[in-house]
């Protein structure tokens, strides 16, 4: 099952690294890996997307605990939630296509953050399987390039993840 | 308050710490720290010949006392070389400073002169490293290194020192920290008394119970409350090769070491078990054989500190995550309650039975009850050494081993009655360990005999400590259980491979090791008929202010049974012998 694990980390060098060592050392997989500070310039927040079964699920979190840098963690997954990620498309855009993606890029709510010629960047914002169904809507001939930002979360209602 | 440069702060750092020994080895990054060292330190370093041995002598020294072991190294290949003895540390929770030099701070990342990416290097084998960035920081980073590797879960921490930072002019304030507090590092310090009643009710409706304990309870000093907790249950009790001592090797209770090379009323007495109690042991691989055939009839309740230990490999029916001793207290009190309103617990027949079963198992193939090697060869066997050495020493020697058969053939003969007496690298097997532990334990007690069990292979790996011994006078005993080969190689290529020795023999190339321990200012002793062994053995140990080097020729083709016949085993399917099996 696919799992959204937010975890706040020492804004430390290193501490990163040893995030993502844990990951290949131990053989667990990462679909998507976001980090940045926070509004307490000594933590970052890293949220990662990773798909195992429970025990997977369990040990990979029991070991980033584990890591001296990891102040909290919480498995998103397990609880109501808000998943978002950013992406970035530049898509090839001439003649009849340009009404055409600009008309799907509306239909997802997203935005031309810029226009060429032949080109257009979208930026599409949502949950990852959103974002999946832009790019198949555009179609692989169009695309030229994506970005996207990997998946960021927090919990639903009064529940945080702080000190 | 003082000011102190960095070198200095680290010499008065450890002085603060309370640190008796630094294993180390000098080199151009740390040339400051080693004046501060010369200059003004209390505490005495040990000039090791190689950096793989300061880190195994230091954990020795840290298995042996339970203190931290430190070890300080130059940066390149001064860090590199103490790789594998951090790596051992890991792999056996045992408490470690390593102090790594580093070049100047304004070369990282140039490819400069002995640079290496210390932190990088080492990080999957470490429980926690420290890059220091300013002189300052210091005192707190050792203060929070030394109580990261020996609080919680023990582990060997790195603190990387560039050499600018602790060059002799740039003087600040040193103020050692009393204490530290890490927001994000709290180690479970009581387990949770409604599982640890599950666990004492569990233990109480018990017909057929084991105590499984392993190196936490040697680690975590909970060896009197184990012994109390299997007494006065009379519950039998086995350890793994990491545990070995936390219960009396010559008590009645005791069933041997278990596992791969365990006993055989150990192993079966785990597989037909219904309750077991696993304290401070990770069921390793070594232990279970196939996971999926792993004691079918038993639940299992699993004390240990690190949460990441429970269920990973074996799913507990009952976890308890805390410290052995304040758990194991927790659990006694409770026991007691219990019993006191309901005294016919555990059932005293069930018991009884279970007994009778378990001594059926020990008198057929224990180790202890009757010889089962062949004593009818010209050859002194392995088991036999071991036998003598248990009773040349009292049973109270500190024993340490390298990998291979001689150590299995220590763990299964040597009855340790008490812990930190047996020092073995059990979970990386490092062959090398053997000597500079030795030399680690002989330190920390300098009147206690100390035995190290090795191979001719192994010794090899590290001899050049031989030089170390001489300079500081560190009268350890090597007992070498010369059989000509990589016997425990040898002995899968026998098993597996049809007695194709690839790479396991030496071609008459081994030294004479007799001559080599004089040339290093030691003596030896080569023994290679039964009916010298015990007297060479006395006179050696009697030899109390020596190294004494003692080549024992032992038979060539011996096995280590009972081996738990894998893939696909349980535990209590194992060879008995070249041609008996379960
Ligand atoms: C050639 C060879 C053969 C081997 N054969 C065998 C064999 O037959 N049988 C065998 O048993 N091993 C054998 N081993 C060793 C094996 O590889 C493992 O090292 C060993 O089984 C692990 O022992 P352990 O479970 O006691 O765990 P350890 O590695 O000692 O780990 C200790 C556990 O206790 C926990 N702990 C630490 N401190 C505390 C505390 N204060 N409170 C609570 N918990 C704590 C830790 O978190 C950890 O989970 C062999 C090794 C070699 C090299
Ligand atoms: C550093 C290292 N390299 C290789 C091994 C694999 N290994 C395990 S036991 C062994 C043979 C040890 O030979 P020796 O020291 O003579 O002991 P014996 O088994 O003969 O008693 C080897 C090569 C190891 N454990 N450690
Ligand atoms: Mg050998």
């Amino acid at each position: 099952m696919r799992r959204i694990i937010s975890v706040l980390l020492e804004n430390e060098p290193g501490a990163l690294s040893r995030v993502v060592g844990l990951f290949s050392q131990r053989g667990y997989n990462i679909e998507t890996l976001n980090v940045a500070p926070t509004e307490d310039p000594t933590l970052s927040r890293l949220t990662l997307t990773t798909i195992g079964d429970d025990h997977k699920i369990e040990q990979i979190t029991k070991h980033l605990n584990r890591l001296v840098d990891v102040v909290k963690l919480v498995d998103l997954s397990e609880g109501a939630h808000i998943e978002r990620e950013l992406m970035l498309v530049k898509v090839r855009a001439t003649g009849a296509q340009r009404a055409e993606i600009k008309r799907c890029t509306d239909i997802f709510r997203g935005q031309i953050v810029d226009v060429g010629p032949s080109v257009y960047t979208i930026q599409v914002t949502g949950a990852a399987d959103k974002l999946d169904s832009f790019l198949e809507a555009v179609g692989d001939a169009a695309i030229m390039e994506v970005v996207r930002s990997g998946v960021s979360g927090i919990a639903r209602g009064e529940k945080i993840l702080s000190l | 308050m003082e000011l102190l440069s960095g070198g200095e702060m680290i010499a008065r750092a450890l002085e603060d710490e309370g640190v008796e020994f630094i294993f180390g080895y000098p080199g151009g990054a740390v040339l400051h720290i080693y004046d501060a060292l010369f200059n003004k330190c209390k505490v005495p370093h040990i000039l090791v010949r190689h950096e793989q041995a300061a880190t195994h002598a230091a954990d020795g020294y840290a298995r042996a006392t339970g203190k931290p072991g430190v070890v300080l190294v130059t940066s390149g290949p001064g860090a590199t070389n103490a790789i594998t003895g951090i790596a051992t540390a890991y792999m056996d929770s045992i408490p470690m400073v390593v102090l790594s030099g580093q070049v100047m701070s304004h070369l990282i990342g140039e490819d400069a002169f002995q640079e290496t990416d210390m932190l990088g290097i080492s990080r999957p084998i470490v429980k926690h490293s420290f890059q220091v960035t300013s002189t300052a920081e210091i005192p707190e980073i050792i203060k929070k290194a030394f109580y990261i590797a020996s609080s919680g879960r023990p582990g060997p921490v790195v603190v990387d020192l560039p050499k600018d930072l602790t060059n002799p002019h740039d003087k600040y304030e040193y103020n050692y920290p009393k204490k530290v507090k890490l927001r994000s590092y709290t180690p479970a310090s009581r387990g949770h008394s409604g599982q640890i009643k599950k666990a004492a009710s569990l233990l109480l409706a018990a017909k057929r119970p084991v105590i499984y304990s392993g190196g936490g309870v040697v680690q975590g000093n909970a060896s009197a409350q184990l012994r109390e907790l299997a007494q006065s249950l009379n519950f039998p009790v086995t350890n793994t090769l990491m545990g070995l001592g936390a219960y009396p090797g010559s008590d009645r209770q005791f069933l041997g070491m278990l596992g791969m090379h365990g006993f055989y009323e150990a192993n079966n007495a785990m597989h037909h078990s219904d309750v077991i109690l696993a304290v401070g042991a990770r069921f390793d691989d070594r232990v279970t054989n196939t996971t999926g055939k792993f004691c079918p009839g038993a639940k299992i309740i699993h004390i240990d500190i690190d949460p990441a230990a429970i269920s990973k490999t074996i799913n507990a029916d009952v976890p308890i995550v805390g410290p052995v001793d304040s758990v194991l207290n927790d659990l006694l009190d409770v026991l007691k309650e219990m019993r006191a309103e309901q005294p016919a617990l555990p059932d005293q027949k069930a018991l009884k039975v279970w007994w009778e079963q378990i001594d059926e198992w020990r008198d057929s193939h224990g180790l202890w009850t009757a010889p089962r090697y062949d004593t009818t060869t010209p050859y002194i066997k392995p088991q036999q050494v071991i036998e003598t050495l248990c009773k040349v020493t009292g049973g109270k020697a500190f024993v340490t081993s390298d990998v291979g058969q001689h150590q299995m053939f220590a763990a299964q003969y040597y009855k340790f009655d008490e812990p930190r007496r047996w020092i073995n690298s059990g979970g990386l097997g490092t062959m090398g360990f053997g000597l500079p532990a030795a030399m680690g334990v002989k330190l920390a007690f300098p009147d206690a005999d100390v035995a190290c069990v090795t191979g001719e292979g192994s010794i090899q790996m590290n001899i050049q400590e031989l030089s170390t011994c001489a300079q500081y006078n560190i009268p350890v005993k090597i007992l070498n259980l010369y059989n000509g080969y990589l016997g425990m190689v040898k002995q899968w290529q026998d098993m597996q491979y049809e007695g194709r020795y690839s790479q396991s023999v030496y071609e008459d190339s081994l030294p004479d090791f007799i001559k080599l321990a004089e040339a290093y200012h030691h003596s030896g002793i080569k023994v290679t008929q039964l009916s010298d062994l015990e007297d060479a053995m006395t006179e050696v140990f009697a030899r109390k202010n020596e190294l004494v080097f003692m080549d024992i020729h032992v038979d060539p083709h011996e096995h280590v049974y009972p081996m738990h016949i894998a893939p696909n085993g349980s535990m209590r399917d194992m060879w008995l012998s070249k041609t008996e099996r379960t």
